[in-house]
């Protein structure tokens, strides 16, 4: 167990500067989610950390102990790579061993070692077998035990699941989750995928072209994103954005869309009158009662069942606009649609994209 | 489309059968002339296996010449430039395939252009150049230019190996706690063995053919190899046909064994299941 603290991190490749400065501190026995976009730097991060990759600036700490300079069989981590990477001349037990018999372990605590990990994972009766006669699912699971069986300082994953069905890949997930939980160990997991992120998180930490966006636990980063790359990037289907200016009256607070209407907000907002600003609502927040004071019309393009509810796609003013129900009737809605936007669900963002501060309204005047 | 498949696999069956024929065919010629006693050689006319067989031409190569010394000089020869090249063109391969450095690219360069001459330009100089060495008319000699030939293909061989092997094996074993070397050693090598096998096989046979250095370095029995020693049965008035092939059919044995020995190494798929995709 361990604590793992990356300060000022930066990376180049020859004149490529890959990670500009990044700031992590991770504690012990935390479960931190990298998610980002593909070539945004997650597994340059995770293999500088793993020692596979040198730090061109900066400083990764492992337990308060500087590790720059460390090669990665002296940082005393385990890390579980995307095609699993086992070796294909042992068999399962071999595989799962070797770290443990390179480092001399006695021969008991390895047979106690490998046997616990297997019985963890539901092993035993592959120990025998060479990979190849594994299936994908069974071969990620000896990566997960070669990486146990060490009882090493942290973990690291690197899309451990992406080569897995969806139904084995849940599976996995909830295993993940568990022997995290039992074992409690720090560890630090590369996802494309929102739902892996959300679930098995302590905290996110999303990534966007080498920079850090936004550090928070999942709901702080799906409730408040701290800008309009986390609002879009968190959340499926993604979160609509419409351009707007900020309108601040007696009282009330708005937004002004390019047509005239005015989108109620629930507070004011540290902006200066008629900013312009981008409106950020998620899909299953748009309400589709009619009626209602600032409500929009728009055109229904696409109607997308997906059993548990129903995604709209929408034209509202030419931009696409998606809506997720779970009311059966959108399934034939008409050419039209009115959609309202709940204020408490309006997030609001300034010209630079950052997430635009609340300030009290002065209600009334005097 | 059953009938279809059946036919085409008759076909692709047929063709490699051709193609086996036409490959052996020389090499069951050999065998057949040495069989053949001296008196039926030219009496019989074309056949295909002679009317009485008989092992004197094997019992006089055997017994009578120097074939011998030339099976053994080709022996210590062949082994000895197959190992040491391996051995090289192994680390210098896994160097090509998985470091960067200063000059890579001309080191490159400078191999590939060492295999464009032909070797007959370098006969003389290399001779010049080994004669003052005391390397001329000796065993050492041809080993060490058999080896400075082989190994810019055999590195080539190897790289290619090793670039088939995905670079996560390696760092997974040095993040389980082992060190550049011992990943090279316990998880590269073990699965490099095929391409090993076949880089010795193919040094082997290539050392233990050549004819064109050791007719020009060697002179006088002690130290000639097989191949040049095949010439002594060529004599001024007459080609002594039984023994000559007698001799070729004992230097196919070694490599014969030889790949025998290896070939449980160069069956594919060793490396199946490591990574996906
Ligand atoms: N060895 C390298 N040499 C040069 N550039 C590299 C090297 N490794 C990675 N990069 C570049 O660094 C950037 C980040 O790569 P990285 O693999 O960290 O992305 P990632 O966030 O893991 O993406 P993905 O989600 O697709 O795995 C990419 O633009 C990639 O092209
Ligand atoms: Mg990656």
């Amino acid at each position: 167990m361990a604590s793992i603290d990356i300060r000022n991190v930066r990376k180049n490749f020859g004149i490529v500067s890959v990670l500009h400065g990044v700031d992590l501190s991770i504690e012990n026995g935390e479960f931190v989610v990298l998610v980002g976009p593909s070539g945004c730097g997650k597994s340059t991060l995770l293999r500088m950390i793993a020692g596979l990759e040198e730090v061109t600036e900066g400083e990764i700490r492992i337990d308060g102990m500087r590790v720059n300079e460390r090669a990665p069989k002296d940082r005393d981590i385990a890390m579980v790579f995307q095609s699993y990477a086992l070796y294909p001349h042992m068999n399962v037990a071999e595989n799962m061993s070797y770290g443990l018999r390179i480092r001399k372990a006695a021969r008991e605590k390895i047979t106690a070692a490998v046997s616990n990990a297997a019985r963890k994972l539901e092993l035993q009766p592959l120990l025998a077998r060479r990979p190849k006669a594994l299936s994908g699912g069974q071969r990620q699971r000896v990566a997960m035990g070669r990486a146990i069986v060490r009882q090493p300082k942290a973990f690291l994953f690197d899309e451990p699941l992406s080569n897995l069905d969806a139904r084995l890949r849940e599976q996995m997930r909830a295993e993940i989750k568990k022997l995290h939980r039992d074992l409690g160990a720090t560890s630090i997991y590369v996802t494309h995928d929102q739902i892996e992120a959300m679930t098995l998180a302590d905290r996110i930490v999303a990534m966007h072209e080498g920079v850090v966006q936004q550090v928070g636990s999942p709901l702080q980063l799906y409730d408040r994103p701290a800008n309009l790359f986390v609002a879009g990037f968190i959340g499926s289907p993604a979160m609509n954005f419409l351009s707007a200016r900020y309108e601040v009256g007696a009282g009330t607070a708005g937004a002004r869309l390019p047509d005239g209407t005015l989108i109620g907000l629930s507070s004011g907002y540290q902006l200066e009158e008629g900013a312009a600003v981008t409106l950020g609502i998620r899909p299953e927040h748009v309400e589709m009662s009619p009626g209602s004071e600032s409500s929009l019309r728009a055109t229904v393009d696409l109607i997308e069942p997906t059993g548990f509810g129903i995604i709209l796609h929408l034209g509202l003013h030419g931009l696409p606009f998606n809506v997720f129900t779970l009311e059966r009737a959108a399934l034939t809605a008409g050419p039209t649609v009115t959609v309202a936007f709940p204020p408490q669900h309006l997030h609001l963002f300034d010209e630079t994209g950052m997430r635009a501060l609340e300030s009290s309204l002065q209600k009334g005047k005097g | 489309m059953n009938n279809y498949s059946t036919f085409g696999t008759a076909l692709h069956r047929l063709a490699i059968l051709c193609y086996v024929l036409f490959a052996l065919f020389p090499l069951f010629w050999l065998l057949k002339v040495s069989v053949t006693p001296n008196d039926l050689l030219y009496s019989e006319g074309v056949r295909m296996w002679p009317s009485r067989m008989s092992f004197e031409h094997f019992r006089f190569v055997l017994a009578h010449s120097a074939f011998p010394v030339f099976f053994r000089n080709s022996m210590i020869v062949a082994g000895a430039t197959a190992v040491i090249v391996t051995l090289l063109a192994s680390l210098s391969g896994y160097a090509l395939s998985r470091f960067t450095f200063r000059g890579k690219y001309w080191l490159v360069a400078l191999m590939l252009l060492t295999q464009m001459f032909p070797l007959v330009m370098l006969v003389a100089p290399i001779f010049k150049m080994l004669s003052p060495l005391g390397l001329t008319n000796s065993l050492t000699g041809l080993v060490v230019v058999y080896t400075a030939f082989n190994i810019p293909f055999a590195t080539f061989l190897m790289q290619s190996f090793f670039d088939g092997i995905p670079k996560e094996l390696e760092e997974a074993a040095k993040i389980d706690g082992a060190t550049q070397f011992m990943a090279f050693r316990q998880i590269v090598l073990p699965l490099t063995l095929p391409g090993i096998a076949a880089t010795l096989g193919f040094v082997f046979t290539a050392a233990w053919s050549e004819l064109l250095f050791a007719l020009m370095l060697i002179s006088g029995n002690s130290a000639a190899t097989f191949p040049v020693g095949l010439l002594t049965f060529v004599s001024k008035f007459s080609v002594d046909f039984g023994q000559m092939m007698a001799a070729g059919v004992l230097a196919l044995i070694p490599a014969c064994l030889f790949f025998l020995f290896i070939q449980r190494y160069l069956v594919q798929g060793l490396t199946a299941g490591a990574v996906k995709g």
